[in-house]
């Protein structure tokens, strides 16, 4: 029979099997005990990148990303990834990452680094405000109005709108799904309109 | 995609046309080799050669901005020469179909359909109607030959379209035009199918939404939708663009594809009249007539008990649009311009390099009260304010940069082109100080909805009404930390009380309150069940008492050999894998080609075999139920009457183009397009001083604008920095060589890039003139590199204009000069 490198992995951590194949795996356990990830923590995941969806595993141990590769068992990369996928470890483990929150004041010239809380508070205050401030309950607008005798005339009607015109937002195709989500139904309950992402572009 | 990837392997012949699968798509290459090893060919048409190109059996240049001249000499080669599966046609298209006698079409009014109006620049399409009988039911007449069909019709919008006049606009050499032609219209047979692939190179056009549509019109014409190996392809260009646009990130949808409510839409009532279709034809399964049920399970899912039948679910919550209101990117990124926005979240993208006409949008930025970014990197949008041209002292804006953590430290599903929905798992906790986006999102929620319950302010109610029930929750009711699972299961959604099917007697028990909702199918519109995303219902289930995350699944059972794999994570909707697989099989429910059998009929069972059905009912011979189930009248739309520009795609010279004069008519233009008037929106067109063609395009190393591949060493070191790549041609006019850096600039800006000098472009020999074409990768951004090696992005080159319908801006054809820098 063959045994893929997938396939051996996923043996050599159950002996049992093993015995019952009637197959000699020394030799292949032998070369695994030499692996950097022979004591890591695999779960699969799906490529940041482009939208092909290949599937990878993740080595995880002490809590650091120490391998990606392509996932064997997935139908559509079969373990494949193009340069991209193949360097996603360095998503996690990346010193240009933005560490703690980054704050700019008007006029300044220069980052700071701030607490999370503060600067959450202070993006809510700014919402808050300027939500209240903008906040339009009705807008007019020209509509068609069927009249008794069955014509259609444009008359000008007040409608409501509740809607806040002064904040936009655009993103994110990066984020999951159940992130667009609650995203969609945050800023909407705000009564934000403009709202776009990487689709329109 | 109407398909999906593995599926590619099924095609005999792939078209790749506005899209560049081997550079962006790299893994797509693994199907369509695999077609290829079976015998199929694969066809590349670009205006340059590419890395599909180099693997393709057959490749034809085109001019940018010049596909629809292209792909209309296609129809007619098809037309002329009988090449179309007719019984496909008449049987599950609209081709039969009679047209109010009053239309016109550019073949009688140089260039523009019937009811143009010139001020307002946009169509009354009264004209464009169907004739239809006392039912409201089009006339038809299936023999394809009143004048007035849409068949005929087609014919003589497109006879126009001769080779000569072809290949005179789009510069492809006349024997590669026919190759073409001939290689692709030979899958109109049963046994021959053909798919097509594309990407963002149709749709950033002033013509984007007619380019695919032309090709749609092609594929119907050869039943190639609905087939196995077929259908009509969007490779889409993030990992979940297409779960974001499912989820309604976009100012005119709700999630599921929901239209967002205007203003004159007063409550529900008038809001399910409007955006309900209705239809006589008894063929016709009108999906879309269950809208209601999606509406008021969305706003179920949303506002939980909050929302009753009484306050009509919470509908006057929902902000309103005004009507006729566009509130779309470019519109976002002019109001801004204009000082109209006090506030804005860039929330995992970079527009400052993302956007066309990158000089405006950042200086838009520079009118805002206050911004924030969310990202794993610091970028151009995050730092607009130290970027070049910018005076910090003088940007009053105050700005966060909140960081986020990367996929692998946290857990959640994202959905590929394929309309695969896949779970990922958490590796890692988020690593420094970052946190994953859903959290960040909880804590604005709470930190905002505390403010309005301490301080009152302006209408409350949608804020402090939202159901936000996503996990352990502390002393003062704000969950701790979000549970993604928790929000899969409110996205399927769940009966909120046990419902029964009154049609049987006695009643019976369809579900039981409190668990997941089996499928759409189940939705109701009076208030029992809620759906966050009717079209996601189905994703995770209740079995057996447990409730099943059918995202999370890995089976590779493979029945069918086509590669559907549906016992591997689950796809939109209902786990069917091929959209539209109705049109697959013949009237009596066979397939039209045996060998490729996606879906069959057995009436011993009786049932369909195969995919999961585009709606149960029998084969459209025995129970007369119309393939195209999302269609009121049940068949796909050779002719469209409701887009912009008209129900036939014409062709249109892009808005800066080489050309004084559309060789197709007197319209050079799309008609209907809204043009920018500011300084900032300035374009050029046939301008001597940007004689080139410009287009953008990416390299597989780097992705959208490179926040998240140029911070990775390994992606920057292989591809380090802007280049213009141009012909050998060219280059030697210019007198410029390899590896020299310049200047490529349009009338909107200008970038710094190195000169790639290559066979890959040829000049393009249209009419007697001969036109260069030049192309930039968009990835790179003066931010990082910080020694500002890589130079900046090459949309600072692109103009701000829109599509027609969609408004995606026309980056893929501009006009620009080359210089030495």
């Amino acid at each position: 029979m063959g045994v893929s490198r997938r396939d051996f992995l996923k043996l050599s951590g159950g002996t049992v099997l093993v015995a019952t194949l009637g197959v000699n795996l020394d030799p292949a356990k032998a070369y695994a005990k030499d692996l950097r990830i022979k004591n890591a923590k695999q779960t699969t995941t799906i490529c940041p990148y482009c939208s092909v969806g290949c599937g990878l595993i993740v080595y995880q141990e002490n809590g650091k990303v120490i391998n990606t590769e392509g996932d064997p068992d997935h139908p559509i990369n079969e373990g494949a990834l193009c340069s991209k996928g193949a360097s996603v470890m360095q998503l996690a483990n990346n010193d240009k990452r933005v560490g703690k929150p980054l704050y700019r004041e008007p006029g300044a010239t220069a980052w700071k680094e701030v607490e999370w809380d503060w600067a959450l508070d202070r993006i809510a205050r700014l919402v808050k405000d300027t939500r209240d401030k903008s906040f339009k309950t009705t807008s007019k607008a020209k509509v068609k109005e069927k009249q008794a005798d069955g014509t259609e005339i444009m008359v000008e009607k007040e409608f409501v709108v509740n809607r806040t015109d002064s904040i936009a937002h655009v993103g994110s195709a990066a984020l999951d799904n159940e992130e667009c989500y609650i995203l969609q139904k945050l800023v909407r309950s705000w009564g934000l309109v403009y709202v776009e992402h990487q689709a329109r572009i | 995609m109407t398909n999906h990837w593995i599926d590619l392997k099924n095609a005999d012949v792939i078209l790749a046309m506005g899209g560049n699968p081997a550079s962006n798509h790299p893994i797509s290459m693994k199907w369509i080799m695999r077609a290829r090893e079976k015998g199929a060919k694969l066809i590349c048409v670009d205006p340059r050669f590419t890395q599909t190109a180099a693997k393709a059996d057959l490749y034809a240049p085109l001019r940018s901005g010049t596909d629809i001249a292209f792909l209309g000499g296609m129809i007619k080669y098809i037309l002329d020469n009988n090449l179309y599966f007719k019984e496909y046609v008449v049987n599950y298209t609209n081709a039969a179909f009679l047209v109010n006698p009053d239309f016109k079409g550019p073949a009688d009014l140089d260039g523009l359909f019937s009811g143009y109006n010139l001020e307002k620049k946009n169509y009354d399409k009264a004209s464009w109607a169907f004739q239809k009988d006392e039912k409201g039911i089009p006339l038809r007449d299936n023999t394809l030959e009143d004048p007035n069909c849409v068949f005929q019709l087609l014919k003589k919008h497109y006879a126009r379209y001769t080779p000569e006049k072809v290949v005179n606009i789009t510069g492809t050499p006349m024997d590669k035009l026919m190759e073409v032609y001939k290689l692709f219209g030979s899958t109109g047979t049963p046994d021959r199918v053909g798919t097509e692939c594309y990407a963002m190179g149709w749709t950033q056009h002033t013509v984007g939404t007619q380019n695919i549509r032309a090709m749609t019109i092609i594929q119907v014409l050869l039943g190639n939708m609905g087939m196995p190996g077929g259908g009509i392809n969007a490779l889409r260009g993030e990992s979940n663009v297409q779960g974001s646009t499912d989820y309604g990130i976009l100012f005119h949808i709700w999630p599921g594809y929901n239209a967002v409510p205007n203003a004159s839409l007063v409550d529900l009532a008038a809001y399910n009249e409007k955006n309900t279709p209705k239809t006589n034809e008894p063929g016709s399964v009108n999906w879309w007539s269950n809208r209601p049920k999606y509406i008021a399970s969305y706003l179920k899912a949303v506002y939980g008990e909050a929302a009753t039948k009484e306050n009509d679910f919470g509908y006057s919550w929902m902000p309103k649009i005004d009507v006729g209101q566009n509130a779309s990117w470019l519109m976002i990124f002019d109001k801004m311009y204009k000082g109209e926005f006090d506030g804005f979240f860039a929330w995992g993208q970079n527009p400052a390099c993302s956007g066309a006409n990158s000089n405006k949008t950042r200086q838009a930025m520079t009118k805002l009260k206050w911004l924030v970014n969310v990202n794993l990197f610091d970028n151009e949008t995050a730092s607009f304010w130290r970027g070049p041209g910018m005076n910090p002292k003088d940007i009053q804006t105050e700005v966060f940069m909140l960081p986020c953590c990367s996929s692998m430290e946290k857990e959640g599903s994202i959905t590929n082109s394929g309309r695969w929905g896949q779970w990922r798992y958490k590796a890692i906790e988020p690593q420094g100080g970052s946190l994953p986006d859903a959290e960040i999102i909880n804590e604005l929620y709470f930190k905002v909805k505390e403010l309005y319950k301490k301080e009152g302010g302006a209408y409350p109610d949608p804020v402090v009404n939202l159901s936000w029930d996503y996990g352990d929750k502390d002393a003062t009711g704000k969950v701790k930390h979000v549970d993604s699972h928790a929000i899969a299961k409110e996205i399927n959604g769940y009966y909120l009380e046990d419902v029964y099917d009154k049609k049987a007697d006695p009643p019976k028990l369809i579900g039981k309150k409190g668990d997941l909702v089996a499928s759409f199918a189940f939705l109701k519109d009076d208030g029992s069940t809620s759906s966050g995303n009717w079209l996601y219902c189905n994703s995770y289930v209740t079995k057996d008492g447990k409730s099943v995350n059918m995202m999370a699944r890995r089976g590779k059972d493979d029945p069918t050999g086509l590669g559907l794999y549906s016992g591997w994570a689950w796809a939109w909707p209902v786990n069917r894998r091929v959209i539209y697989n109705r049109a697959s099989v013949d009237l009596q429910g066979n397939p039209w080609d045996p060998k490729r059998s996606l879906l069959k009929w057995d009436a011993a069972k009786p049932g369909w075999v195969g995919d999961v059905p585009d709606g149960g009912a029998p084969p459209m011979g025995t129970s007369g139920k119309l393939p195209f189930i999302m269609k009121p009248d049940g068949v796909a739309s050779m002719f469209g009457p409701g887009l912009a520009e008209g129900p036939f795609p014409e062709h249109y010279e892009a808005l800066e183009c080489p050309v004084d004069k559309n060789s197709m008519s007197g319209q050079r233009i799309n008609p209907t397009i809204k043009i920018f008037g500011d300084k900032m929106d300035a374009f050029a067109s046939c301008d001597l001083r940007f004689p080139f063609v410009g287009t953008t395009y990416r390299v597989s190393e780097h992705w959208q604008t490179g926040v998240m591949t140029r911070h990775c060493s390994w992606l920057l070191e292989m591809q380090p920095q802007n280049f213009v790549e141009m012909s050998i041609e060219l280059a030697k006019d210019l007198k410029l060589t390899n590896g020299e850096a310049v200047v490529v600039s349009s009338a909107r800006g200008e970038v710094k890039a190195v000169a790639l000098v290559s066979e890959r472009f040829k000049p393009f020999k249209i009419a007697d003139s001969t036109v260069h074409q030049v192309g930039l990768p968009w990835h790179f951004g003066w931010q990082f590199p910080e020694d500002g090696s890589g130079y900046d992005s090459a949309n600072l080159l692109t103009p701000n204009v829109g599509d027609a319908n969609t408004m995606i801006p026309e980056s893929k054809a501009f006009m620009v000069n080359v210089r030495k820098a």
